[in-house]
């Protein structure tokens, strides 16, 4: 039956109708827009391109442990240096909030009330504050640590003031390179004794002491080797000389405040989550492995972790997008990460706003694609797998 | 047979407050040293915790008996020895914590603004309560009362947003974000999940891009780019700038947190509505949203937790919300060097409204779980 419509009733002449419409819509949108702040650009005389990025920063940073800055150098080694610090303060994030995340995860199920009480209460302060203000108050407490002339002191080679924590920067002389290959071939070979002892164990059921032997070819040859080469390493200490310590290993109050606020903010996240799959996991596994004579290590290691994991590792991943994206709170307290370095001084002192901001959104965005790349790889290799 | 005379002891309790104990604190050896560890750990730390905030604390008055006005006369900066917070700065700038820059004599405007926000949320937050629809009314036309109360017009004078602050612009931005969020959210939720190819395309990445930048990005965005891309005379207020963002970035999260709802719906739901005739708009909103959404509401609760912490990130685009009057305070030299006191007290405040809510979305997952019985619903 057709109505008077005709041919709008037609579903699959509404559904071209509708999304050329949309199209249309959108075109005249993107059209409006693009006319409009070219005239505004104009009008502000602001060139767009991208040649703003040869030009010389003028400015310094005062955290960039991988790259040597100067305030000579372009903009572009601003973004550099910006992605440089994001990913450091991302990653070395990610790994700590994973450990305290799922030990706090595991604490909190522990049978013993008051530890498991203090875990939660932990767990809800530290959710339910804003990230922002914690990062905030971490630094506010270390800038409020002695100064540099009454640094704390520990072991006798670190030192801790409000500037930050001063340690032993390692040197490694031209032995040393023998020492580091050795080091990846003996972590590639205990990769390859952990896959040749999983199909000998499938195949024959014996076992093969793994980790004993991976512990000692990752770290037993590789320091043999470097007393055999005679130490081919040694250490600067940072010495006080004038209002400052020079030489040595520094490590910015912005680093550290970001870096404890947001391994904690997200452990509490992961913790939950860790709490979350290991009670997913039914109890009959338990039991059933404690029937079969397993220790209780070993309950937790093979049998309910494992299977812990298939619930923990997607909602994990979402965590450690969100942690590499909140590591741009670092503007806060002036860690020149992407957005303090690139985003924020770069652009106002070259106004290309435009062209910033694209740059800087990008970035994050390839971030977080890659993360979401490698998590999916890694959750599908976990997933049930029908034999 | 002596053995049969053997009396045997009667089994450990396990009910009773020793049998909690015994269970919970004292089952082996280093559970039992675990327990003592912490209690330990706890003594040492909770008396010197409740000294500080309360015990050896001044809140309006220093161990003189002066009023303090300033940092200067707090009871441990004259004595470091006696004396713990200066709650008296919270005291002092109290006005600025709620209100902000709020003229005092238009403040009842921002007061009857607060009721009626408590109002309006009254039929939201619980199901039961007797006219709920006449209440609903009111949550409905609730944001354009609030905008003439609070922003002027209709006889009211006008206070610009500059002079907002504190608490209101937190509550502002928090619940205008959600609020605003929440339709856009539906209609990404179902433009994603639509059979026309363009439309899901433009809904999929627009809601990937909002959800693979920083919310920081997205304000610096509203604020420096926005204007670029609007003619000339359009100047939006930095407000209205920073509550484009967040709610663009809150609909996206919500949109996805609604399409995991949509996805929950039993296919039979959409069969059955299609056979009755319903046309696609009909049938979302009469058969498949409200389920969706029922079953999505704490997931919904939960991003909302995260933008309303999310709002204090206005300060680094310059808005002054509760822990902007926070730092600003800081910055008076009236009060320098009080920052534990003044971020304990936006802690808390800020504590306080979440936790409340993810208390609210715990309680709201218990009801549905006991409550419905999804496809025969």
């Amino acid at each position: 039956m057709r109505s008077n419509l005709g041919f709008f009733s037609d579903e699959k002449f509404r559904s071209i109708f509708f999304q050329t419409l949309v199209v249309g819509l959108f075109a005249l949108g993107l059209f409006f827009v693009i006319s409009t702040t070219s005239y505004n650009l104009e009008k502000r005389n602001i060139a767009t391109g991208w040649s703003f990025l040869q030009n010389p920063a003028g400015f310094d940073i005062s955290f960039s442990p991988f790259l040597e800055f100067k305030s000579t150098d372009t903009h572009l080694k601003v973004y550099f240096v910006g992605v440089l610090n994001t990913l450091l303060v991302s990653v070395t994030g990610c790994i700590a909030a994973t450990i305290l995340g799922f030990i706090l995860g595991i604490v909190r199920l522990s049978s013993n009330w008051l530890l498991s009480r203090l875990v939660y209460i932990y767990v809800e302060f530290s959710r339910n504050v804003p990230l922002l203000l914690q990062i905030i108050l971490w630094y506010s407490i270390l800038i409020q640590l002695p100064r540099v002339k009454q640094s704390l002191q520990f072991l006798d080679v670190f030192y801790i003031s409000n500037r930050g924590l001063y340690s032993p920067r390692p040197i490694f002389e031209s032995g040393f390179s023998y020492v580091s290959i050795a080091i990846v071939l003996a972590l590639i070979s205990s990769f390859l004794i952990n896959r040749w002892s999983k199909k000998r164990q499938d195949k024959t059921g014996q076992q093969f002491p793994v980790f004993s032997s991976s512990i000692g070819l990752i770290f037993i040859v590789p320091l043999i080797l470097f007393f055999i080469l005679g130490s081919p390493m040694s250490f600067e200490h940072p010495e006080m000389k004038g209002f400052n310590f020079k030489g040595g290993l520094v490590i910015r109050p912005e680093f550290i405040a970001m870096f404890l606020a947001l391994s904690i903010y997200t452990a509490a996240f992961i913790s939950e989550i860790v709490r979350a799959g290991i009670m997913s996991v039914s109890k009959g596994q338990r039991e059933a492995s404690a029937a079969i004579g397993l220790k209780q290590t070993w309950i937790m290691r093979l049998i309910i972790i494992p299977q812990a994991l298939r619930v923990i590792v997607p909602p994990l991943t979402s965590q450690y997008l969100n942690l590499t994206k909140n590591s741009s709170l670092g503007i806060a307290v002036g860690y020149a990460d992407l957005v303090h370095g690139f985003g924020g001084i770069s652009l106002n002192q070259t106004g290309q706003a435009i062209e910033c901001m694209a740059i800087v959104m990008a970035t994050y965005l390839s971030i977080s694609l890659t993360i979401s790349f490698f998590m999916n790889i890694y959750n599908r290799s976990i997933q049930f797998k029908e034999k | 047979m002596n053995e049969m005379n053997e009396v045997r002891k009667p089994p450990v309790a396990t009910t009773g407050i020793i049998g909690w104990l015994r269970i919970n604190l004292f089952f082996n050896w280093t559970n039992s040293l675990i327990t003592l560890f912490v209690i330990y750990c706890l003594y040492q730390f909770i008396p010197w915790i409740l000294d500080w905030t309360i015990f050896s604390a001044d809140f309006k008055y220093n161990y003189l008996g002066e009023q303090i006005t300033n940092q200067e006369m707090c009871s441990r900066n004259l004595d470091p020895e006696n004396g713990g917070a200066c709650w008296a700065v919270i005291y002092v700038r109290f006005y600025q914590f709620i209100y902000g820059f709020y003229p005092k004599v238009e403040v009842w405007r921002v007061n009857v603004a607060y009721a009626m926000l408590a109002l309006a949320l009254l039929p939201l937050l619980y199901a039961k309560l007797p006219y709920r629809k006449y209440f609903l009314y009111f949550t409905y036309i609730f944001p354009v009362i609030a905008y003439f109360l609070l922003n002027g017009g209709l006889g009211f004078t006008e206070v610009s947003t500059n002079k907002w602050g504190g608490l209101l612009v937190t509550l502002v931005l928090g619940c205008t974000g959600i609020a605003l969020a929440f339709p856009i959210g539906i209609m990404l939720a179902l433009g994603r999940r639509s059979k026309l190819p363009v439309i899901s395309m433009i809904c999929t990445l627009f809601i990937e891009f909002i959800r693979g930048v920083p919310l920081i990005t997205l304000l610096f965005f509203g604020m420096v780019m926005l204007p670029l891309f609007l003619p000339e005379g359009i100047d939006m207020d930095g407000l209205v700038r920073v509550l484009v963002a967040v709610t663009l970035f809150q609909s996206a999260y919500m949109a996805e947190v609604i399409r995991g709802g949509l996805q929950a719906i039993p296919p039979g739901q959409y069969e059955a509505a299609k056979s009755l005739g319903m046309s696609y708009w009909r049938m979302n909103l009469l058969i498949i949203l409200p389920q969706a959404i029922r079953i999505s509401i704490p997931p919904i609760v939960n991003t909302s937790i995260g933008l309303f912490k999310d709002t204090t990130l206005v300060i680094i685009v310059g808005i002054l919300d509760l822990l902007g009057i926070g730092r600003g305070t800081l910055a008076d030299t009236n009060w320098l060097g009080l920052s534990y006191e003044i971020y304990f007290f936006v802690s808390l405040v800020f504590f306080i409204f979440t936790f409340g809510m993810s208390r609210y979305s715990l309680y709201l997952e218990k009801k549905l779980k006991t409550g419905i019985n999804m496809g025969a619903d």
